[in-house]
């Protein structure tokens, strides 16, 4: 099954009849948008990445979703008080962020050794000549 | 109040410098200049967010961000012929981290409204099963484990089993958010089932599973988006969803398989069930004929598999296609989207080469230039040219797009040896009249080829 429907379906289904919490509704229906319009968004820019580049594609997209970076880092620096369950909370931040900063560094880092090496064949001749 | 306005318009820049960034790839010369933006985009919502005020201590953070970078940096200098293993690894760390932070807003706060808790649970189920997933793709690819499928049987019952108990620990979580244990068994079948999932699946098949899995690793960031409201983390992630999932699609496409087909058929096991039309005998060629072939031709068309790859064999690759375009021969580069192990694979190993990307052609392209072509010469790959796919209706690959090398005016296929090839398939390209096999290591055997065709 396509898992975007998967979402949106969990989504919709959990945005209706419950008060939503914490999350005011105003904010949820944002989100919602926000969601498809990324959706939309992100199949149009896509689909036009020739197969030529999908390895760095990957490796790109990859590195962008080290985004969940934010999230991580407001829970290892957050304040959970003290004791056994704060530290326990503070370790998975701390994993958190290890984990997402390995995609950040290493994803962008290889994405742009990966793009420095598609050249023109121009670029390739001049540099066979030095 | 001020810094969390300052905070958000760093994330809308972020969210526009991400969109930007990807646009870029759209063409191998704005694609660096896309990266360097997204970078920049990555950068500033990193800072941005140590200045929020929930966060009040580094300590730990600073631990994060170094392990982080002490391990990103050296996996971002491995080469490039273990890309799919660092790719599958890198799915891993992504799901992973999504799935930690769900964990850890759990235990922050265990009493959340039903839709934090939906999205709370759909982000850690699949974040964890994503990263028990690529963790074996990754041993796969890197041979850790047998790359042939796992079956055993009943296989289909015990996996819907698994699903449907972590389903039902999820529902059970949802209505009873009281009990801790849903949580931790959904957890739990979460990461037995993501191994369950990628076991059976043949490494041939590891470009659609990739594509998934990033697919996943993108879905469950999205998830993290709406648990802390956050659209960067929203649009991020469901970019990265979308970018897995078209290009899981289009793999699939360019085996003529569905998505099902893939992730429940085991195609790798199928042994030869129907080879009739692959009798005959093999041709074996020399090293001299083969280089007197090339030196006079005028259309020379390699295409290289996965064998390329494990050879080593690029670099010769490049020497020869060097040395035979000084005489005046056109030498070009043909890709089947599938060849290699990951989408895309076999671009970046030529371009590491130095193969310019105007001579690397996709497979739609270079078809209707194979009969005017004098050698096509194939390089550790079969089921892409296997004409089969194309003569037979009953061939398990039948309708599989190929590569048509059998059109070319002569075919030469390097090969390790006479046995059959990755996916136990018979392949009566090898079997032509017009085909020449050259037994070897592709790497040697094109060394040779390049000293041969200089004494031509």
């Amino acid at each position: 099954m396509n898992p975007a429907i998967l979402v949106a379906v969990v989504f919709a289904f959990q945005g209706t009849g419950h008060e939503a919490g914490n999350i005011p509704v105003p904010v949820l229906i944002a989100s919602l948008y926000v969601f498809a319009l990324a959706a939309f968004l992100g199949y149009q820019v896509i689909s036009r990445v020739p197969p030529l580049l999908h390895t760095p594609l990957m490796s790109a997209t990859n590195a962008i979703s080290g985004i969940s970076l934010i999230g991580s880092l407001v829970i290892a620096g957050g304040d959970h008080g003290s004791g056994r369950h704060a530290l326990v909370t503070s370790l998975l931040g701390c994993a958190a962020v290890t984990s997402a900063m390995i995609n950040v560094t290493g994803g962008f880092l290889i994405t742009d050794r990966m793009l420095k090496m598609f050249r023109k064949k121009e670029a390739v001749k001049a540099e066979e000549k030095k | 109040m001020n810094s969390t306005y300052l905070i958000e318009a760093i994330y809308l820049l972020a969210s526009v410098l991400f969109i930007l960034g990807l646009k870029g790839l759209s063409h191998p010369d704005s694609a660096r200049r896309g990266m360097i933006m997204a970078a920049a985009g990555m950068a500033a919502a990193l800072v941005g967010t140590l200045f929020k005020p929930e966060i009040v201590h580094y300590h730990w953070i600073v631990i994060g961000l170094v392990i982080g970078s002490a391990i990103g940096i050296p996996m971002a200098m491995v080469p490039m012929t273990a890309m799919p293993q660092r790719t599958a690894l890198s799915h891993a760390f992504g799901a992973l981290a999504a799935s930690l932070v769900g964990i850890a807003e759990f235990t922050i706060s265990p009493d959340m409204a039903p839709f934090r808790r939906g999205a709370l649970g759909f982000e850690v189920m699949l974040g964890s099963l994503t990263t028990t997933g690529s963790l074996i793709a990754a041993a796969k690819l890197q041979e850790l484990m047998r790359g042939t499928p796992i079956q055993f049987k009943g296989q289909h019952i015990v996996n819907l089993m698994l699903a449907l108990t972590m389903v039902g620990f999820y529902i059970g979580w949802l209505t009873h958010p009281d009990t801790a244990i849903f949580f931790y068994g959904m957890i739990g079948c979460a990461f037995a089932f993501g191994i369950m999932l990628v076991i059976p699946i043949g490494a041939a098949d590891m470009p659609v599973v990739m594509s998934l899995l990033n697919s996943y690793a993108g879905l469950s960031s999205a998830a993290t988006g709406f648990v802390l409201s956050n659209n960067v983390l929203i649009i991020a992630g469901t970019l990265d969803g979308f970018s897995g999932f078209i290009l899981s699609i289009l793999m699939c496409r360019a085996m003529n398989r569905s998505m099902t087909n893939v992730l429940f058929g085991g195609f790798g096991a199928v042994t030869g069930t129907d080879t009739g039309a692959a009798a005959g005998t093999m041709r074996e060629v020399g090293l001299d004929d083969v280089a007197v072939q090339l030196a006079y031709a005028n259309q020379v068309v390699f295409v290289p598999g996965y064998g390329m790859a494990t050879a080593q064999a690029q670099h010769a690759v490049r020497e020869l296609g060097n040395l035979l375009e000084e005489r005046g021969v056109s030498v070009k580069y043909a890709i089947h989207p599938v060849a290699g192990r990951m989408p895309g694979h076999m671009n970046v190993l030529l371009a590491e080469a130095n193969v310019p990307y105007s001579s690397l052609y996709e497979m739609e392209q270079i078809n209707p230039e194979l009969p005017a072509t004098d050698v096509a010469m194939v390089i550790g790959a079969n089921d892409v040219v296997n004409p089969d796919a194309r003569d037979n209706p009953n061939s398990p690959i039948a309708g599989m797009p190929i590569i048509e090398v059998d059109r070319a005016r002569s075919v030469i296929v390097l090969k390790r040896g006479k046995g059959k090839g990755f996916s136990g398939l018979e392949n009566p390209l090898f079997f032509k009249s017009v085909t020449g096999m050259l037994y070897g290591d592709a790497k040697s055997s094109l060394t040779s080829l390049v000293q041969a065709v200089q004494k031509v």
